[in-house]
């Protein structure tokens, strides 16, 4: 899946072939790329996946109209795609005809220019800090397919919220949401009627400046995507670069990789736990959870100097030797943690205030799972079997044994669950490699000023939210000329619409907390 | 009434790396003489505030998740009076403002700070809040929150290891020791104004600094 076919499809035919494409089981959207390609116009390209078969297709499309550019909407086909076309929009302007509340996803409404275009005008004077918040929008604007291709135009305007219900904001300074996202909601008594999700607060444009950086130079922005999977992240980079340039990675680095990932793993998870704990009120869970955690940031401090952010992986192997200790060290601290997690089922899990709030509640169906993309902990809850590490197997994963955890309730008591037995899984996987590290290099060499050569690269891992792909579109110089990270984060936002839709409002806490989304990994 | 130079339980005096920054504060008030009754009332109001500085939970990315790890476990952030976090910008003595800084964000830090009631106080925990950090020359990102509210401590770091964090809230135990609300002048008099219309950051290198 490192080379990539884009098979180009004619505007008109678009809609159609898309259904078609549906129809003979592409359920998984996993992404869609909007691009530049300056001269030849603007466009977007779709990567679609059989759930099923795993099979895979990319198709692309492309309008030379730069005005006004317009692609039909895939927003009723793929579920997820509502918010994927509308960051497509924030970033290019293209226009999806036939989306029902196109706005910007990210920006703010009185942004000037798309950002990622690359004729974009980015002085400071078009858009300069303001300090008065930004206009808010009220209706939807939706905009008409036409049959005879002239300039569709918004054919109708609908609130967003209706004013006749109660309107409550939670956030962006919220501790419930987890960082800085906004919540509108429209209340009907204590039920939730709509939720309009708004992020951005923490965009920090890190796409468009892989653009002007060079590939090493792109490593540290990984980290700091979701910085709780820093590694993984970082891994996809690498193994996209890797396998571009056909690096041939030394049997240790494979192993001294995989160990890492699952230490992330299941430092991430842990984190994960805590703040479910002290989100639902109950500290001494989240005090527990860090007890451990502190304790893998240790060993990763050792190994690599970083605590949270390690910026330890490098393109054709790892920055620094695996340190003597470092085998002792894993093993303590994973016998520690196999008595320690029963800690947490006694602590927290089994408490009947968690699983009165939990059970049942935020159920996210394997359909919706599948339509949305919400990959990780919660598609397996739900049933989904999306592990990447099973699907397309990389680094150590074909040689080691372990199960993909799957629970069908879909709620979020099944949610915390799948983590909780994930770090069991992921403690197997260390314990099987830890032994054998085999001797020898850590690192190969790499030319000094790396360029990939012509063509469309993507790598996908298993971060610790779920899949986290890179798409690398390379015209042979050493920067790329677009890069495009699938977050891991925005198909659960996505989901998060449908799953908070009719609950209490009590419970969209519980739901925001099990869904577990880190909010720089969904601005990006 | 002389001014005697802020003691903390944790680290001595000459422990510090910055000492200039008071010593210069506690000349100035020396120089405006401070009534001693009063002054001595201050010393006493501020070894409770000094002792109780609580922070608003304001973290925007990957600090936030060191800042909570100062408040678990290993680290305890209790030990040393900051106690507790507040979600309320009312009940806040300082912003832990634990990340970086956008422009969809700047209002709402700024109004933030605005809702805290005085005395307050602005920490800048890492890089990006600093000064844009690893994001410095993005399209969205504020360069430095010093730019739209007063700071008064910097944590540098990418992330800061929580070390730093208890370090630098150390130094702003320091500095809330020697201000002078009743006897003197007060401290934050000496601040700099932050104009209320927008101002226009220039958030782009120019010619010579620009990466090739």
């Amino acid at each position: 899946m490192t080379e990539m076919e884009v098979k180009f499809i004619e505007l008109d035919e678009f809609r159609n072939a898309m259904q078609r494409e549906r129809e003979r089981g592409m359920d998984f959207l996993r992404e869609i790329v909007g691009m530049d390609w300056g001269e030849e116009g603007l466009g977007a390209i779709y990567i679609l996946e059989n759930s099923n078969t795993r099979e895979n297709t990319e198709i692309g499309v492309r309008t030379t109209e730069r005005e006004k550019p317009q692609i039909p909407t895939v927003s009723d086909i793929w579920q997820v795609a509502e918010l994927y076309e509308r960051e497509v929009f924030d970033f290019f302007g293209i226009e999806f005809t036939g989306h029902h509340d196109l706005r910007r996803l990210f920006l703010r409404n009185d942004w000037v220019g798309h950002p990622l275009r690359k004729d974009y005008d980015a002085s400071e004077t078009l858009n300069p800090v303001r300090l008065e918040s930004e206009p808010a929008e009220e209706f939807q604007r939706e905009y008409d397919i036409q049959d005879d291709k002239e300039m569709a135009k918004i054919v109708e305007k609908l609130k967003i919220l209706h004013y006749d219900q109660f309107i409550i904001n939670i956030g962006p300074q919220h501790p419930a949401t987890h960082g800085v996202l906004h919540f509108h909601l429209a209340l009907e008594g204590e039920e939730v009627r709509k939720v309009d999700i708004r992020c951005g607060y923490i965009h920090r444009g890190i796409e468009k400046m892989c653009e002007s950086r060079t590939y090493p130079q792109i490593l540290p922005f990984c980290d700091r995507l979701d910085y709780l999977s820093a590694h993984q992240n970082r891994h996809a980079v690498c193994m996209c670069i890797e396998k571009a340039l056909g690096l041939e990675l030394t049997d240790r680095t494979q192993y001294i990789r995989t160990i890492m990932d699952e230490l992330q793993r299941i430092d991430s998870h842990l984190l994960m736990y805590s703040c479910m704990a002290m989100d639902m009120g109950a500290i001494t869970g989240f005090i527990y959870g860090f007890r451990e955690r502190e304790k893998i940031l240790d060993i990763m401090e050792e190994v690599t100097g970083g605590r949270l952010i390690q910026n330890y992986y490098v393109i054709g192997g790892v920055q620094a030797d695996i340190t003597a200790n470092f085998a002792r060290k894993v093993k303590e601290y994973c016998n520690d943690q196999k008595m320690r997690i029963k800690e947490y089922y006694d602590l927290f899990v089994n408490n009947v205030i968690f699983r009165n709030r939990s059970i049942g509640v935020g159920v996210l169906t394997r359909e919706d799972a599948i339509s949305f993309g919400a990959t990780g902990g919660t598609g397996r809850a739900s049933g989904w079997a999306c592990d990447v590490r099973k699907r397309y197997p990389y680094a150590m994963y074909d040689k080691v044994e372990f199960k993909e955890i799957l629970h069908t309730d879909g709620d979020c008591y099944a949610r915390l669950l799948v983590r909780l037995e994930e770090i069991l899984e992921s403690i197997h996987i260390i314990e099987q490699l830890i032994d054998n590290i085999p001797e020898g290099e850590y690192k190969v060499k790499t030319k000094p000023i790396i360029k990939l050569p012509e063509g469309r690269f993507s790598a996908s891992v298993e971060g610790t939210r779920g899949e986290f792909g890179v798409f690398i579109e390379s015209h042979g110089d050493k920067s790329p000329y677009r890069l495009k990270f699938r977050p891991t984060g925005l198909p659960l936002i996505a989901a998060a619409h449908k799953i908070m839709k009719r609950c209490k409002i009590a419970d969209l806490i519980t739901i925001g907390a099990s869904l577990d989304y880190v909010i720089p990994d969904i601005d990006r | 009434m002389e001014i005697k130079r802020p003691k903390i339980k944790s680290i001595p005096y000459e422990e510090f790396k910055d000492n200039d920054t008071l010593e210069a504060m506690i000349a100035q008030i020396n120089k405006e003489r401070t009534n001693v009754l009063l002054g001595k009332l201050d010393d006493l109001i501020n070894w409770g505030r000094s002792n109780s500085l609580w922070s608003l939970t304001f973290a925007t990315s990957c600090c936030g998740i060191e800042f909570m790890s100062v408040g678990a476990a290993r680290y305890d952030f209790a030990r040393f009076g900051f106690e507790v976090t507040r979600n309320s910008p009312r009940q806040a003595d300082l912003i832990m403002c634990a990340g970086t800084i956008t422009h969809k964000m700047a209002p709402v830090l700024k109004r933030l700070y605005d809702q805290m009631a005085e005395p307050k106080y602005v920490v800048a925990v890492g890089g990006c809040a600093i000064s844009g950090g690893p994001f410095k020359d993005s399209y969205h990102v504020l360069n430095g929150i010093d730019k739209i509210i007063p700071v008064d401590v910097y944590i540098p770091g990418c992330p800061p290891r929580p070390e730093a964090i208890l370090y630098g809230m150390m130094q702003l135990q320091r500095k809330v020791k020697i201000e002078k609300f009743l006897g003197g002048k007060n401290a934050h008099q000496n601040r700099k104004e932050i104009p209320d219309e927008p101002i226009i950051v220039t958030n782009y290198p120019t010619g010579e600094d620009k990466k090739e």
